[in-house]
C-alpha cells in the first residue's frame, strides 16, 4: 500500500471515529426532544427514537405550567432576571475594568490580588452569609440579590476577562484622547468602549447563559410560585402531579433550552472567543 | 505639573472601582471572614448566632454519619469528573485541530452538550434516559445486558451522575484548541527532524505546550466539582443510602431547608478547604509537568 493510501485510510477512519462519537453526544439531545412526542408507554424500555405519532399535545398542555402560571409567566421571570443582571455585570465589570487596566493608584497591587483571589473563591462559602445579608436588606423572593450581584462587580471572571482585553489595547489612544481634551469618562466611552464591543458581547452571553441556567441561586433567594424562573418551574414539574407525564416536562425542557441554542447558532463566534480567553464553567 | 496631574487623573480611578470595592468589601470579604464565625455559632438563621466555638466541626467529624458519606463522594465525583473530562476535550481537540473540512461543525456538535452547563433541562433528562425501563437500559438488554438500576444502586449512582459531568467537556475542549493553534509549527518540524515519530512529538511537543493552558482547566473543573450541586439535587436528592449525597447538597438541606446556618457553615468551609488542598497539590505537582515558556 503506498503512503498516499494509507494516509487516505487513516484520514477516514479519523472521520468515521470523530462523527460517530458526536452522534453519540448529540443522540441524548436528540432523543430529548422526539420524547416529547411520546407517551410514557412510548418512552418506556423502548429503543425507537421517532414517535408512533406527531401531535404537539404535549407542548400545549406543559405550557399551561402550574397554580395558574403559564411557562410564559415563567419566562418573563426568566429573562426579567437574567437581562438586567446581565447588563449591570457587563456595565460594572466594564468600569473595574477600566480602573485597573488604565490608571495607577494607591493600593492598586493590593486590590488586583485581592481581585484574584475571589476569582478562586468558591461559591460555596459565601452562599449563607449572603443570603443572611440579602435578608437583612429585605430583597429576599425577588430578583434584586442578582440585580446587586451584577451591579457591584461581583462576577470576577468578567472583570478579569475585560481587563486582559483592555490591557491588549494600546495606551496611546487613550493618552492622545486625553492630551485632546478629553475627561477620563470621555476617553473611555467615546475610546475604548466602541474598541471594547465585541469582549463585552461575550461577557454578556456568558452571564447571560450561565445565569439563565443557573438552579442553585434562584432556588434559595426565590419562594413564590409565581415569581419562578423556567429552571425552577421545571423542577417543579417533577412532583406537581403523582404520575409524572414525561412528554410535557420533555416538551418544556426542550423549550427551556431553545433561547441558549438559538443563541448559540447566532453569535457563535462570541461564545467561542469568550471561552477561548476565560475558559471556564461547563 | 504633570506628576500632579498625572495623580489628580489617577485618583479618578477609585471612582471607576467604586462600585467593584463596596461588592467586594460587602458582598465577597464579609461573607468570607463572617462565614468563619457562622461556622463557630449555633446559627439558625431565624436568631442571632450563638458562639459554641468548634463544637460543629466536631460533630461534623465524630458524630454526623452522612458528613463521611459526603465528603467521599464529593472526592470520588471530583476524582471521576475531571480527569474523564480533562482526557475527552484533549482527544477530541487534537482530532479536531487537524485542519480538516467540516471541523467548525464538528466543534458545535461537542460543544452543544456543554450550552447547558447545570441546567435542570439535562438533569431531568438524564433522570429519564437512566431510569430503570429508560433508553439505556433498553440499550443494554439489547445487547443481552440484565436491567441496571442507576441511581438504586450505591455503586452505580455516582457514576452515573458524573458520566452527566463528563458529557459537558466543551468549554475545555474550546480552550484546548486555541491553545493548540499556538504551538509552533517549527517545534513539530524540529522534532520530526531528530527523528520523533508521532506519539513521541505528542509528549515532548504538544503536552508540554499547551501544559498551563491544561493546568488552568484541570484547576477550574476541579473547584467546580468540588462544589457540584444541581444533579444530585435533581437526579437523586443525594441517594441511594447517601452515596451521592455530596457536600454542595449536604449544604443546601443543613442550612436552607433544616435552617443550620452554622453546622452548614462548617460544611462548607470543608468544601473550601477542599478546594484548597486540591489546588495546593495541583500546584505542587505543575513544577514537574507544566512548562512555561519563559524558562529554559
Amino acid at each position: 500500500m503506498s503512503k498516499k493510501q494509507k494516509n487516505r485510510i487513516k484520514e477516514v477512519v479519523m472521520y468515521a471515529v470523530l462523527i460517530i462519537v458526536g452522534l453519540v453526544m448529540i443522540y441524548p439531545l436528540i432523543w430529548m426532544f422526539f420524547a416529547s412526542f411520546k407517551s410514557n408507554q412510548e418512552i418506556y424500555g423502548s429503543l425507537a427514537i421517532l414517535p408512533e405519532s406527531f401531535s404537539w399535545e404535549a407542548y400545549v398542555d406543559g405550557w399551561k405550567g402550574f397554580g395558574g402560571n403559564t411557562y410564559a409567566h415563567f419566562f418573563k421571570n426568566s429573562f426579567l432576571l437574567v437581562m438586567p443582571t446581565t447588563l449591570l455585570t457587563v456595565a460594572s465589570s466594564a468600569l473595574t475594568a477600566y480602573g485597573f487596566a488604565r490608571f495607577d493608584f494607591r493600593g492598586k497591587k493590593l486590590m488586583f490580588m485581592l481581585l484574584l483571589s475571589t476569582l478562586m473563591l468558591p461559591n460555596a462559602i459565601l452562599v449563607i452569609p449572603r443570603y443572611a445579608i440579602f435578608r437583612t436588606l429585605k430583597v429576599l423572593d425577588s430578583y434584586w440579590p442578582f440585580y446587586l450581584m451584577g451591579a457591584f462587580a461581583c462576577y470576577p471572571f468578567f472583570t478579569y476577562m475585560l481587563i486582559q482585553f483592555l490591557r491588549g489595547l494600546p495606551r496611546d489612544l487613550d493618552e492622545s484622547a486625553y492630551i485632546d481634551g478629553c475627561g477620563t469618562l470621555k476617553t473611555f466611552t467615546h475610546i475604548l468602549l466602541p474598541l471594547l464591543k465585541p469582549a463585552l458581547f461575550s461577557a454578556g452571553l456568558l452571564q447571560f447563559l450561565w445565569t439563565y441556567n443557573d438552579y442553585f441561586n434562584s432556588l434559595i433567594y426565590i419562594n413564590s410560585v409565581s415569581k419562578y424562573t423556567v429552571s425552577l418551574a421545571l423542577r417543579l414539574s417533577l412532583d406537581a402531579e403523582s404520575v409524572v407525564v414525561w412528554k410535557n416536562v420533555m416538551a418544556m425542557s426542550c423549550v427551556a433550552v431553545l433561547p441558549v441554542v438559538v443563541l448559540f447558532f447566532f453569535c457563535q463566534k462570541y461564545f467561542v472567543e469568550g471561552i477561548a480567553t476565560t475558559g471556564l464553567k461547563g | 505639573m504633570k506628576t500632579s496631574m498625572n495623580s489628580k487623573r489617577n485618583s479618578k480611578a477609585y471612582l471607576y472601582l467604586a462600585p467593584w470595592i463596596i461588592g467586594m468589601l460587602v458582598l465577597q470579604l464579609y461573607p468570607f471572614v463572617v462565614s468563619i464565625y457562622y461556622s463557630l455559632c449555633n446559627y439558625t438563621g431565624l436568631a442571632d448566632p450563638v458562639f459554641i466555638g468548634a463544637d460543629n466541626y466536631i460533630r461534623l467529624f465524630t458524630k454526623d454519619k452522612e458528613f463521611q458519606k459526603s465528603l467521599w463522594a464529593t472526592v470520588q465525583y471530583t476524582l471521576y469528573t475531571v480527569p474523564c473530562k480533562i482526557i475527552m476535550s484533549l482527544l477530541i481537540a487534537l482530532l479536531l485541530n487537524k485542519g480538516r473540512k467540516g471541523i467548525g461543525a464538528m466543534r458545535t456538535l461537542y460543544y452543544l452538550p456543554s450550552l447547558f452547563g447545570g441546567s435542570i433541562a439535562v438533569a431531568i433528562l438524564w433522570k429519564v434516559m437512566f431510569m430503570d425501563n429508560g433508553l439505556v437500559n433498553a440499550l443494554l438488554n439489547l445487547v443481552g445486558i440484565e436491567t441496571v438500576s442507576f441511581f438504586g444502586n450505591p455503586k452505580t449512582a455516582l457514576p452515573t451522575l458524573s458520566s452527566l459531568e463528563v458529557w459537558q467537556f466543551g468549554s475545555s475542549m474550546v480552550m484546548f484548541l486555541a491553545a493548540l493553534k499556538q504551538v509552533p509549527a517549527s517545534l513539530y518540524e524540529a522534532a520530526r527532524i531528530d527523528g520523533a515519530g508521532r506519539l513521541r512529538s505528542f509528549f515532548s511537543v504538544t503536552i508540554p505546550q499547551i501544559s498551563p493552558i491544561i493546568f488552568f482547566c484541570i484547576i477550574m473543573q476541579t473547584v467546580n466539582a468540588l462544589q457540584n450541586f444541581t444533579s444530585a439535587f435533581v437526579i437523586t436528592a443525594g441517594g441511594p443510602v447517601k452515596s451521592t449525597y455530596m457536600l454542595g447538597l449536604k449544604l443546601y438541606n443543613d442550612g436552607f431547608l433544616y435552617n443550620k446556618m452554622g453546622y452548614a457553615s462548617a460544611t462548607s468551609w470543608i468544601i473550601f478547604i477542599l478546594v484548597v488542598g486540591f489546588t495546593l497539590v495541583l500546584f505542587a505537582s505543575s513544577k514537574f509537568w507544566v512548562f512555561y515558556g519563559d524558562e529554559s
